[in-house]
């Protein structure tokens, strides 16, 4: 675990708080479903919280572009969008995100630079690396991060995007959530390879693997990983290791794990190991963090009332937005 | 008029808009050093530079979605597929990403690319690069389709594909690139969804898209020297459909034939039989007709390939049924 000595707590506590808000929407958006109000595919990030939390904290907003999978309410909280927004898109809403014609798992917003969930296991990859060619070319300055998960790595898409990005020195960070698991099968199931950066390496990308569940170093790897690659213009890959604490879906009741795997990683919680290590240095009280955590719970709460208050997409938006 | 190429045509649009708009580039499979593999984008890497015309590796996948994602972020990326038959390879980034991708965001972003590259059956190649795939791309919203047959609809068209803010599936033919025709000196544009009659007629209206319509025209020839009046409507876009054009011609000539080169199952033929039959059912004197490939893949022997095809043969024959001439 990364030492949080070097930062003072105006950095930490809203990257704490962040997590913390999207835990607690995950959990109302189960229970959301669980009552109905949310239907389809849902895909909860409880567990993850930091990667995409340490991510966004290192990301220039407005200039890097975010793209990833289905799993992608915590990456839409973290660029920006409204918990209001994501939680009205859940509910098909036109005040949603993405006007309601998206759902779970296309949360997106051109203004925050967040090109969406993709429901296509490893879609949004060469997508991705054409949005880092469209950054170079025009001299944006900024970069793309391209998010997907460990069962995406073995697609066509993965591989071969990861060829042109190198090929044609390309500003992207791929970022492999590896959460053990595509869906039921564990990486072990699915994987030639144990350690999935290597495959990184085989396209001559600098690769590396780290801890997802440790907030300071997720920040601090992808701050450096980006000032390299912007400053050099070619791409990095990290494999992620982190846990879903949820099944693959709502659907899923994760059978397939045994109860002291989930236990163990529930005792390296990223949201407890950052609020504890703040603790021990002084920088929050046990009472600071339960007013917190009332806090982003009545955001949430918010958020559900605003979905619930929302009117539905009139009949004329199904046939809007098709083409330019 | 000069008297160009298909693939000049072609080649004189791509120039035009690189010229026009330097966020326009091209990339697929030999357009930059080897010139093309059917020489479309001869000269353009030397006038344009390896930044905007890319030689990519043979990951049709990888670089359909490239585009997607360029596209997203501003330029207007012409994606050349050496033959549309391998972009089935690349069909998920296309119909799920570029087709999509607007409605999906609440229209928050725009796909302006082109995907181009010959289609249809060839010669001598069997069964993988001889095939048409028109309907695939037809079938979903969000696309532009566009099949041209001549150097000057190939032209026009492409040029007003490039500018188009959405993603355009642009038809070529692999025996058409040497085809020549007339095109003029001066800049023009030809608008999406707008056929185009090719041969004024009274009798019998013939209903085609892409190199199938030269075939149309010479079928008209034969039928004019047997005492019969053709019309021949050139679709020209796909999607959208230029249904008005095709209905004015059916409720002129009560007889109509739709010839597609692609197998006769749910295809382009189809569709477009059945907006006839359900729009312009007062109108006809006859059943449509359709002629078009058959239900088989295609075979390597020359005899055989050309049997399975669309002929004018076939296309006579047709018109004279839908007109109880036997």
């Amino acid at each position: 675990m990364r030492s949080i000595k070097g930062y003072k707590k105006d950095f930490l506590l809203p990257i704490l708080r962040e997590m913390l808000l999207v835990r607690r929407f995950e959990e109302k958006a189960g229970q959301m479903y669980g009552l109905r109000k949310i239907g389809g595919f849902c895909h909860l990030y409880n567990g993850q919280e930091a990667v995409s939390s340490g991510t966004a904290a290192a990301m220039v907003k407005g200039v890097d572009v975010l793209l990833t999978g289905y799993r992608d309410h915590g990456h839409a909280l973290t660029m920006g969008i409204t918990p209001n927004e994501v939680m009205a898109e859940l509910y098909g809403k036109v005040t949603g995100c993405s006007k309601g014609k998206g759902g779970s798992m296309h949360l997106f917003s051109a203004d925050k630079k967040m090109w969406g969930g993709n429901g296509i296991v490893g879609g949004q990859i060469p997508v991705a690396t054409g949005s880092a060619f469209a950054q170079k070319y025009l001299k944006t300055g900024g970069a793309t991060l391209c998010f997907f998960g460990d069962g995406a790595i073995h697609q066509g898409a993965f591989h071969e995007s990861l060829n042109l990005a190198a090929l044609w020195k390309l500003p992207v960070l791929y970022l492999c959530e590896n959460n053990q698991y595509g869906m039921g099968t564990s990486v072990e199931r699915a994987s030639s390879v144990k350690d999935l950066y290597i495959k990184g390496q085989a396209y001559g990308i600098p690769s590396k693997q780290i801890n997802g569940m440790d907030v300071i170093e997720v920040y601090e790897e992808v701050k450096s990983a980006l000032e390299a690659i912007k400053r050099d213009s070619f791409p990095q890959f990290f494999e992620v290791r982190t846990y879903r604490y949820r099944g693959h879906s709502m659907s899923d009741p994760a059978k397939y794990r045994t109860k002291e795997e989930t236990e163990a990683y529930l005792a390296q919680d990223p949201i407890n190991i950052l609020k504890d290590r703040m603790v021990q240095e002084k920088m929050l009280t046990e009472e600071e963090f339960q007013e917190i955590d009332k806090e982003v719970k009545e955001i949430v709460a918010q958020s559900v009332e605003f979905a619930e208050n929302s009117p539905e997409p009139d009949p004329s938006e199904i046939t809007t937005d098709i083409y330019a | 008029m000069a008297i160009i190429t298909m693939r000049e045509a072609l080649r004189q649009a791509l120039d035009e808009e690189m010229q026009r708009d330097p966020t326009v580039i091209l990339m697929g499979e030999e357009v930059g050093q080897y010139d093309g593999a059917y020489k479309v984008s001869k000269g353009l890497l030397d006038k344009y530079g390896d930044q905007r015309v890319l030689d990519t590796p043979i990951t049709e996948l990888g670089f359909t979605g490239l585009a997607v994602g360029a596209a997203m972020g501003g330029l207007r990326p012409v994606v050349e597929w050496m033959t549309i038959q391998f972009g089935l390879l690349a069909i998920d980034q296309l119909i799920n990403n570029a087709a999509k991708m607007r409605y999906m965001s609440g229209g928050q972003f725009k796909i302006p690319m082109v995907v181009r590259g010959p289609n249809g059956p060839a010669e001598y190649l069997s069964s993988q690069h001889s095939q048409s795939f028109a309907s695939y791309f037809v079938h979903v919203p969000g696309f532009i389709v566009l099949a041209p047959s001549t150097p000057y609809d190939a032209k026009g068209l492409l040029k007003t594909a490039i500018r188009d803010d959405n993603c355009v599936i642009f038809l070529e033919s692999e025996m058409s690139y040497g085809l020549k025709g007339e095109v003029p000196e001066e800049e023009y544009l030809i608008p999406i969804g707008s056929a185009d009659v090719k041969r004024q007629g009274t009798d019998v209206t013939i209903v085609s898209f892409s190199k199938p319509v030269l075939q149309c025209l010479a079928a008209a020839e034969e039928l004019a020297r047997q005492g019969i009046s053709a019309e021949v409507v050139d679709l020209r876009s796909l999607r959208p459909l230029d249904e008005e054009t095709v209905y004015a011609s059916v409720r002129k000539t009560n007889r109509v034939v739709v010839v597609d080169e692609a197998w006769p199952n749910a295809g382009v033929a189809n569709y477009v039989t059945s907006l006839i039959s359900r729009n312009c059912f007062d109108d006809l004197d006859a059943p449509v007709e359709e002629v078009t490939g058959m239900d088989v893949p295609m075979p390597y022997n020359h005899t055989l390939e050309l049997m399975v095809q669309p002929s004018v043969e076939k296309i006579v024959a047709a018109a004279k049924r839908a007109l109880y001439i036997d």
